[in-house]
């Protein structure tokens, strides 16, 4: 019909790197993996981390519930507003691969409520190591495992384990209570990932998160360059 | 050369267009939406597939029909923000509307991207926050090249549809017996999509008080109910 003009008059189609009005958009950056691994761990983390620096918000898709964006709430590591939680239907990986419309919205609602902002985290429900996000929602995504579920999971792969643009590798407090051997993790993750970036993490430890935070700097330097 | 609506002599014109659109995997929003089945699964009104059809023939003929002539009418040319008001008024609770308009949103983004026309655009840039989803589906069939009861199909089927895939996830039921509660309906839905096309040709002519406002009480106190839970899988 009418291609010859462009129609993103009233809303950006999705991966639109600009505004409706022409600004350039919030870098908006994925957290994946499985259950209890650390995801909402590391974007409490992160908030912390760089909301002296940054504009930031969180858009949480729990399975089930609002804990995610309570635990951030209680926590007070961003005001309420700029926290976003959707439902997902049952199906956590739908609402960031397949259908990413809800996503899509409340990325776009907390944009017009708080923006102009740096940074939108957007974390998924949890899911199976197959879970990846789709690239009409995020620009960049972090797929962060534990290894206290087992140090076999680099060498199995799977979509996260090997495309994601950081693996995260997180709990290594627990290496030694749960027999995870760091250095094979690291050795599987090479194999599988090659050039790809790996952060080992203990965000129990005193500024645990920063080898994540320091991958974020140098992702928005490279979306604001 | 114009490739992007269908040519209305080809035999079959817009059938595709019509499962592109009816498809449950197309990506507007729906898979989070219960239709109001989360909330009789909890309340033990839907255990098994009698009572899915049950269920799903009840809100086939009240909310279906209603939603269903809203599509056909927008298809066919109707004011769309004439029909939005139209569909406020057929939608006593805030829940659904609000509902409503959230997955009409989600629609237009989708129908922007796959079939971007200036009626869509003037519908999105009148109503930012979304108009009413049935309204959205019938514009959206009129740019695809669907007609009033194409429009009106995909609704009544999507008023059944939704509430079947989530009972397949809350229950675990058979998605064989889901499945065959639906063809077994398709009589009916045929009937419900045909009444809806005529109220559309009506308020055409007449304007829009003459379309349907069947509704469910029921559905509109659980989801009022339901929107307030603390803890659920769908969003309504
Ligand atoms: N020991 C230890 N526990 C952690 C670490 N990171 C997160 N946890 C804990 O692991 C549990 C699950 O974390 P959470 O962030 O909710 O996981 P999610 O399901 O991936 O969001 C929580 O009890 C966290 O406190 C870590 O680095 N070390
Ligand atoms: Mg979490």
């Amino acid at each position: 019909m009418h291609l010859d003009h462009s129609h993103d008059s009233a809303m950006a189609v999705s991966a639109d790197a600009a505004r409706p009005d022409g600004t350039k958009r919030a870098l908006r950056i994925g957290l994946g993996g499985p259950v209890g691994s650390g995801k909402t761990a590391t974007v409490a983390a992160l908030c912390r981390a760089l909301r002296e620096e940054l504009s930031i918000a969180v858009v949480t898709n729990d399975i089930y519930t609002r804990e995610d964006a309570e635990f951030l709430l209680r926590n007070a590591v961003l005001p309420p507003e700029r926290i976003q939680a959707v439902e997902t239907g049952a199906c956590p990986h739908t609402a960031i691969r397949d259908d990413i419309s809800a996503n899509l919205e409340a990325v776009e609602d907390l944009e017009d409520a708080v923006g102009p902002l740096d940074l939108i985290l957007v974390e998924s429900g949890g899911d199976n190591l197959t879970a990846t996000f789709s690239k009409g929602l995020v620009d960049a995504q972090v797929f962060v495992i534990d290894v206290a579920g087992g140090d076999d999971i680099p060498r199995k792969g799977g979509p996260g384990v090997t495309t994601a643009d950081l693996l995260v590798v997180n709990k290594t407090d627990l290496a030694p209570y749960v027999g995870s051997d760091l250095g094979r993790m690291a050795r599987d993750a090479k194999a599988q990932r090659g050039e790809l970036p790996v952060a080992f993490t203990s965000l129990t430890a005193e500024n645990g998160v920063k080898p994540v935070a320091d991958w974020v700097r140098t992702q928005l330097a490279a979306w604001s360059a | 050369m114009d490739t992007s609506t269908p040519d209305p002599a080809a035999p079959g014109a817009a059938r595709t267009a019509l499962l592109v659109l009816a498809d449950g995997r197309f990506p507007a929003g729906g898979h989070a939406h219960s239709g109001g089945a989360e909330a009789a699964v909890k309340a033990g009104r839907i255990r098994d597939a009698t009572d899915l059809a049950a269920f799903c023939r009840g809100r086939l003929h009240t909310t279906g029909l209603t939603s269903a002539a809203l599509a056909a009418a927008a298809a066919a040319g109707v004011d769309a923000l004439a029909l939005d008001e139209a569909a406020d008024a057929r939608t006593p609770s805030p829940a659904l509307r609000a509902t409503a308009r959230k997955l009409g949103r989600q629609l237009m983004r989708a129908a922007r991207a796959t079939w971007p026309c200036d009626a869509l655009d003037a519908l999105a840039a009148a109503r930012p926050r979304g108009a009413h989803q049935p309204v959205v589906l019938g514009v959206t069939a009129r740019a695809a090249g669907l007609g009033p009861e194409d429009a009106a199909h995909c609704v009544a089927y999507e008023t059944v549809g939704g509430p079947a895939t989530a009972v397949v996830r809350l229950l675990g039921l058979d998605p064989f017996e889901a499945t065959a509660v639906l063809a077994r309906l398709a009589p009916e839905l045929d009937q419900v999509a045909r009444r809806a096309a005529g109220a559309a040709h009506r308020a055409l002519a007449e304007g829009t008080g003459t379309l349907p406002a069947a509704s469910a009480p029921l559905l509109d106190i659980t989801a009022e109910a339901h929107a307030a839970w603390p803890v659920r899988l769908f969003a309504s």
